[in-house]
């Protein structure tokens, strides 16, 4: 359901603010998203002001200095500080990224962090991601096959089977693009969203898997794939450069080529 | 909780006491994709459309009436204000029709990749613009 407003416990206020050293040659403002389930009140945002002389050239980098620093109580998910887990996924100057691959200097002004849109918060910059969890899951991403696997190696592929994967692998669900989405934002109880589709497409798309037939009929539904409008701000948001547009896309051509 | 799905919001502090949970900022915090702000001015535009199609509705039914309805019904919107509804309504037709046409070929799966969706909503500004001028001079010299 369409709905512009924040819900009233969800409005956020003004925060403290934690000046930047005397000595700070370089001191950039970094505005962060606080909500903390145990003082019973609304969100705010908090300012700190830190060195980035003294800091490294990531946004994750300033987070964690503001960690270790200035602040222990700021929570943040993050692990390996590279872009392959996908844990530190956040709403980074209005648009979703890795705080781990968005370099500071890409930033004017003060660097604005809010948690993965329109989710519900568990603490801080922390979202709780169980729905689009259950949407994974529901889409039963793993290989499904009758014939029995060859009993001296595996199931082989061409090249070209093969290369139809390329850029559905690649997805290390750090739910960006869902959580950018529009469509998303108003029916993501029914919409399965631009991450969960592209996993769906992921195993569509291999030649290996032999339930392609019952895995368009799952999705042959005016919620779960057609909320899609191609408002591009999956493929806008994507910090692996994938295009879930496209995978849902070709969901859509597979469907109606088959009737036709 | 209301429903079920609002079980999503629900949550317990260290206490163990049940807390709602804040909705993280969305449209308030988003920076608009251009292609984002192209697809929410097409369902403006649409429902625009709807409403300024009551005006041809009006001058129809003006001319089925009387021959003194229609020159009132055509004093109007020949005034400002009719004829700012019309430029309205004619802007809203010409980027209804080009932004519909871009949609259409997305949904064929074409123009979906790099940047090509960014250029197609650049042309269909650029269109849009280039088409209702070209509509109003031919209008106004006919006129």
């Amino acid at each position: 359901m369409v709905a512009f407003n924040l819900p009233a416990n969800s409005r956020i206020g003004q925060g403290q603010t934690f000046a930047a050293p005397a000595d700070a040659k370089q001191a950039r403002e970094f505005r962060i998203y606080r909500w903390n389930p145990d003082d019973g009140q609304n969100p705010r945002m908090d300012s700190y002001n830190i060195d980035l002389d003294a800091c490294g050239p990531m946004v994750l980098d300033a987070l964690i200095k503001i960690k270790n620093e200035v602040d222990p109580t700021l929570t943040f998910r993050r692990s390996c500080r590279e872009g392959i887990c996908g844990s530190c996924a956040m709403n980074i100057d209005g648009g979703n990224t890795l705080a781990c691959l968005k370099p500071i200097d890409e930033v004017k002004g003060a660097v604005r962090i809010t948690p993965l849109p329109h989710m519900p918060v568990v603490k801080d910059l922390v979202p709780d991601l169980s729905q689009v969890y259950a949407q994974l899951r529901s889409i039963e991403p793993w290989l499904q096959a009758d014939s029995p696997a060859p009993p001296d190696g595996e199931r082989l592929q061409s090249k070209e089977e093969r290369a139809k994967l390329d850029g559905l692998w690649e997805c290390i669900l750090c739910f960006c693009c869902s959580t950018s989405c529009p469509s998303y934002w108003w029916n993501g109880d029914r919409f399965l969203g631009p991450a969960v589709l592209l996993q769906a497409y992921r195993w569509i798309a291999d030649s290996r898997d032999e339930r392609t037939g019952e895995r368009l009929d799952a999705l042959e539904d005016p919620f779960k794939l057609y909320r899609c409008h191609t408002i591009m701000n999956c493929t806008d948001s994507c910090p692996k450069g994938l295009n879930p547009a496209k995978a849902i896309a070709e969901i859509k051509k597979l469907i109606v080529e088959r009737v036709v | 909780m209301r429903d079920v799905r609002d079980a999503l919001m629900m949550a317990r502090n260290s206490d163990g006491k049940l807390v709602r949970r804040p909705l993280s900022p969305h449209v308030q915090v988003y920076r608009w994709p251009i292609s984002m702000a192209l697809s929410i001015a097409h369902r403006i535009s649409g429902v625009g459309l709807g409403i300024g199609t009551l005006l041809l509705t009006g001058w129809l039914a003006s001319a089925a009436s009387s021959e003194q309805g229609f020159e009132r019904f055509q004093s109007f919107l020949g005034s400002v204000i009719g004829l700012f509804l019309l430029f309205c309504w004619s802007l809203a037709l010409v980027f209804h029709f080009m932004s519909g046409l871009r949609h259409l070929w997305m949904d064929m799966g074409r123009g979906l990749d790099e940047k090509e969706y960014e250029q197609t909503a650049l042309a269909v500004l650029i269109c849009t613009g280039v088409l209702t001028v070209l509509i109003w001079l031919a209008g106004l010299i006919v006129w």
